[in-house]
């Protein structure tokens, strides 16, 4: 079905060719690779697919000699692996909001961050909260607000940096609507347009109610039906408003498709079955890649944001915890960062991650320059190029106008039956 | 211990006892445990047990529950009718109009060559043939049929429909053509001596020899389109819901008292159904 195991090893492929200028930057940093190699280390990596990649794993056997068994999955399944089976996974890589819902389980343990060589690097978004020291912090479940913990055993989140991190943030972005300018001719400036009629029939929204809802509040408020006090914290009779205006909205045909994993959302875009739907910026990235137009809109009423990080099981110890600890160390050193601030991620340790990205690459991803060359996918194929820009501008532009996060609301159970009852519609 | 054998009954004891044991820890159990979980109670992240009704209640009370039952139901009743008349037209024309066993085997192994795939490819394949610009819908155009491509091809009852007939069709002929199969030849010519028609043949001896083939194929498809949920996924665009789907929605979701529950309620339905089938015909006592 939607689960597939990616795992490293037989075919290891050339890596990116002409994209990576870093190779050269690369190999100064690291320490003791070879230890791993003779010992073996196989850390199973089980996450939502936005991150799992190929590359990733074979680098970090090539670097480190660390195997990654990586299992891709929905944001839901694994939400429900982290919350069950806790023997299954070494490192959960997962986002802030299902870490709200899994870390009362203890199947995670936290981190130390003396141990974490980048810490004072890693954003201000992870740590008090905010983009810059006078941004306002947006609605939801912010990541900070769920990012640390009292001690290695803790089960409370707190609200300043204590020491203890529950996930280490890796990558992060402003997520709007996609749209397929060819097939909608003209401007879209506004959420509302989600539920436009003239798309009837050729929209879409996911499936992932903690997402979906945040995505169905913006189109609220921007049609101008409510304005939330908290959109982040609905109570019950805002959730049966919210999701009463879709459900009429599906009634009349407004939807083409729900998508549920990130394969979905490219396959409808591309195929044109849909042209205005809730997207990630990969699937965009990988929409465009296939040589059809995709644009990551900009929206008057701001971004849906999330932030993903990793997160330790609680089942490790010894050797296995401390390769983990080397894989996350290596993972904020930049190769990665720089690997996926190419699909369109931001990296949360950005100072390391432009170590490995070329100045066009970094001015076009975190600047928001025009570009001077190609762009070009992680994967080889050509994005965009010369004088392009990218969708929305700068981190700062983007980031800056987050309006909510994916958000666990304390009327979480109910929205989720309401959100069941929505899909069954 | 030679006179516990010697007991009466023991022997059939022992005998039915290895698949008694399969049954109770394979079959059994899991729908006891699945029953007493639906009782339980859950948070965000966790079950705990309890005795109470609250799952039961919010099924029961639910329009929209009621609907996606509904909806269930009319999926099994059309795939079967449809499954049916195709099944047992395939069957038929293998038993009486292909007359060797060489060919007869021949083409009934052609009927099972998409089964070499897996179910999952077999059903996604129809996405991008029934698409909006999709082979289906270009063909359509090029030879002038339509002018605008047909939305409901994919993402629709349609297509839910499609797949699920084309999933299980198999199933009914396969066990109707072995009832066929079955049917002494002489009955028919004796029919035809007596002067009944093709179609009083058809309807006064085929048809009746026919039914625990028929019933068995039948049981089959309805309990797998009833138990189906990827495939109400996948060709309807998670757009449209059966109950396999809410209970793989609550499972998604951690909320697995509610899936139990949802699951028992399923489980009562479908074998209220096939209780319901097995009153037409003795299936034990037509093998």
């Amino acid at each position: 079905m939607t689960k597939y195991t990616k795992k490293n090893g037989l075919s290891r492929r050339t890596l990116l060719k002409g994209a990576a200028a870093s190779v050269t930057a690369a190999g100064a940093s690291l320490s003791a690779p070879m230890l791993w190699a003779q010992s073996n280390i196989v850390l199973r990596q089980a996450g939502t697919g936005v991150s799992a990649f190929n590359e990733i794993a074979e680098k970090a056997f090539e670097d480190l000699g660390i195997t990654l068994e990586m299992t891709a999955l929905d944001s839901d399944s694994v939400t429900q692996r982290v919350a069950t089976q806790a023997n299954s996974f070494d490192i959960a890589d997962i986002e802030y909001w299902i870490c709200k819902k899994v870390w009362p389980t203890g199947n995670l343990q936290a981190m130390d961050t003396s141990r974490i060589e980048n810490y004072d690097k890693i954003a201000g978004t992870f740590r008090s909260g905010k983009l810059t020291p006078t941004s306002e912090i947006a609605q939801g479940t912010a990541p900070h607000t769920v990012g640390f913990t009292t001690g290695v055993d803790g089960t409370d989140f707190v609200q300043e940096e204590s020491g203890w991190m529950t996930l280490i943030p890796t990558i992060y972005n402003a997520d709007t609507l996609g749209i397929r300018p060819d097939l909608i001719g003209r401007p879209i400036t506004n959420w509302s347009e989600l539920l436009n009629p003239e798309f009837a029939g050729k929209a879409s929204i996911l499936d992932i109610s903690s997402i979906g809802i945040m995505d169905m509040a913006m189109v609220v408020e921007s049609m101008g039906e409510y304005q939330y006090p908290d959109k982040g914290n609905m109570t019950r009779e805002e959730i049966d408003l919210t999701i009463g205006i879709f459900t009429e909205a599906k009634k009349n045909g407004q939807f083409r498709a729900f998508w549920k994993s990130f394969d979905e959302s490219v396959n409808l875009m591309a195929s044109g079955e849909v042209v205005i739907q809730s997207m990630w910026s990969p699937a965009i990235t990988a929409v465009r890649s296939q040589g059809i137009p995709c644009v990551y809109q900009p929206l008057e009423e701001g971004y849906r944001s999330w932030g993903g990080g990793m997160g330790l099981a609680a089942t490790l110890e010894g050797a296995k915890l401390d390769a983990a600890y080397e894989y996350i160390n290596w993972y904020l050193s930049g190769w990665v960062g720089g690997f996926l601030m190419r699909q369109g991620y931001y990296s949360a340790v950005p100072e390391t991650s432009k170590l490995y990205m070329s100045d066009d690459e970094w001015g076009y991803w975190y600047e928001g320059k025009e570009s001077m060359g190609d762009i070009v996918a992680p994967g080889g194929q050509l994005l965009e190029g010369p004088g392009a820009v990218r969708d929305g501008g700068s981190f700062i532009d983007r980031m800056g106008a987050v309006a909510c996060w994916n958000s666990v609301m304390d009327e979480n159970q109910y929205m989720v039956r309401k959100w069941n009852e929505f899909i069954a519609a | 211990m030679e006179r516990l054998f010697r007991r009466p009954g023991a022997q059939s004891w022992m005998l039915v006892s290895p698949i008694m044991l399969i049954l109770v820890f394979f079959l059994l159990m899991p729908i006891g445990m699945i029953t007493a979980v639906s009782f339980w109670g859950s948070t965000e992240f966790s079950i705990y047990p309890a005795f109470q009704f609250d799952n039961y209640e919010y099924l029961f009370g639910s329009q929209v529950v009621w609907n996606v039952f509904l909806k269930t139901f009319t999926f099994a009743l059309i795939t079967w009718a449809i499954t049916l008349s195709i099944g047992f037209t395939v069957a038929y024309f293998l038993t009486f109009h292909v007359h060797t066993l060489t060919w007869q085997i021949t083409l009934f192994l052609l009927c099972t060559i998409p089964f070499w795939t897996s179910n999952i490819i077999r059903m996604i394949s129809w996405v991008p043939f029934l698409g909006r610009n999709g082979i289906a819908n270009q063909s359509l155009i090029g030879m002038g049929l339509i002018d605008e491509p047909l939305e409901w091809l994919l993402f629709s009852n349609f297509a839910v429909i499609l797949a699920f007939v084309h999933l299980y069709t198999l199933f009914m002929v396969v066990p109707i053509f072995n009832t066929m199969m079955r049917i002494d030849k002489s009955l028919i010519e004796a029919a035809r001596d007596g002067g009944a028609s093709g179609f009083q043949i058809l309807t006064n001896v085929i048809i009746p020899l026919t039914k625990p083939g028929i019933m068995i194929g039948s049981i089959f498809v309805v309990a797998l389109v009833m138990g189906d949920f990827i495939t109400v996924r996948f060709m309807s665009g998670s757009q449209i819901a059966n109950v396999g789907r809410l209970i793989s929605n609550d499972i998604g979701l951690l909320q697995y008292p509610s899936a139990a529950a949802t699951a028992v309620v399923l489980l009562c339905t479908v074998l209220i159904t096939i209780a319901i089938m097995l009153r037409f015909v003795d299936i034990r006592k037509e093998l």
